[in-house]
């Protein structure tokens, strides 16, 4: 690996072209992964005992969870990388993950809501982790809300990396609230440690989902990379290059 | 298959409520976000097309002030 040039993908102009190539076979993967996932969970999962078909709801809500947090922890990576070497292309990867960051711990909250209903009585309680989600998407939202108020985009990708790094330690705090608290919210189904506490189809239909989300969620940042590259270098050489045969 | 026919499978066995709204607001945020994705790039490109039409292009990577 040595004669390989990592420096020439954190280029914007080089990674522009690359991305452009790579998103419609994410959008592809996450489709394919998202209608096998919706299979398994529809028609090859069975009837939970206890829960009915309620409990379906979990091909969406668990992959959705997780990706609110992981897509958190990357973003602040993105801004620590930034901060740390003043790289641009991190910044703007840390800026285009947050609205897809955002929708899916929305979707997290709201489909936990409808499932909270109908299993516990109630679309809500202000249990550690319902709660640590909800801060969770306030963050997301203080992080746009931030960098949309600053003009400087160089200040602004500053400002924002700052949130990014201090809102992270809420991941663990997520994470871990089940076990740290007495919650009305479930442990984990699925640990390092243990054996997963469900059926291994349910697991299956669970996992296949998370990749689904995962791979929208690449397809998603990358394309909106690219808005934020062609917004910011506009004035440069590449960009007047790369448009040559439009204008 | 663990449905009678579609009309059960619609029903949810009585979850359909909450089953479906999940489903339902999810896809819809997806598609939604996918529209406002192509629209931000269709934006992006006019905005870039622009700027090397009328604006001086040179490296500045300061300005990113939005002549709409």
């Amino acid at each position: 690996m040595s004669g390989f040039n990592w420096y020439k993908y954190a280029s914007p102009a080089t990674f522009y072209d690359l991305a452009g190539r790579m998103i419609p076979w994410f959008y592809a993967a996450a489709a394919l992964l998202c209608a096998a996932g919706l299979y398994i969970g529809f028609f090859l999962a069975p009837t939970d005992f206890q829960q009915s078909e309620a409990y379906r709801i979990i091909f969406i809500h668990v992959p959705a969870s997780w990706m609110s947090m992981f897509i958190y922890v990357v973003m602040a990576v993105w801004a620590a990388i930034g901060l740390a070497f003043n790289t641009r292309l991190s910044f703007m990867m840390a800026s285009a993950l947050a609205p897809t960051g955002a929708m899916l711990t929305f979707v997290a909250l709201w489909t936990g809501a409808l499932w909270g209903r109908p299993t516990w009585g109630a679309w809500w309680v202000w249990d550690a982790r319902l709660t640590s989600e909800l801060i969770l998407f306030f963050l997301y939202i203080g992080f746009m809300a931030l960098q949309a108020a600053i003009d400087d985009p160089r200040r602004a990708d500053r400002a924002g990396a700052l949130i990014a790094l201090v809102g992270v330690v809420n991941v663990p705090i997520i994470y871990f609230s089940v076990r740290w608290w007495n919650t009305l919210h479930q442990g984990a189904s699925v640990s390092v440690t243990k054996a997963p506490s469900m059926a291994s189809i349910m697991l299956l239909g669970m996992l296949v989902m998370a990749f689904a989300v995962w791979m929208y969620a690449i397809a998603a940042a990358l394309s909106r990379a690219r808005s934020i590259i062609l917004e910011r270098e506009r004035n440069s050489q590449w960009v007047a290059q790369l448009l040559e045969g439009k204008a | 298959m663990n449905w009678g026919g579609w009309a059960e499978f619609f029903y949810m066995k009585g979850y359909a409520l909450y089953i479906w709204g999940s489903y339902g607001v999810t896809a819809m945020l997806i598609v939604a976000e996918i529209f406002s994705l192509r629209a931000r790039r269709q934006r992006a490109i006019q905005l870039a097309l622009r700027t090397v039409k009328y604006g001086k292009v040179e490296k500045d990577e300061g300005n990113d002030e939005v002549t709409a």
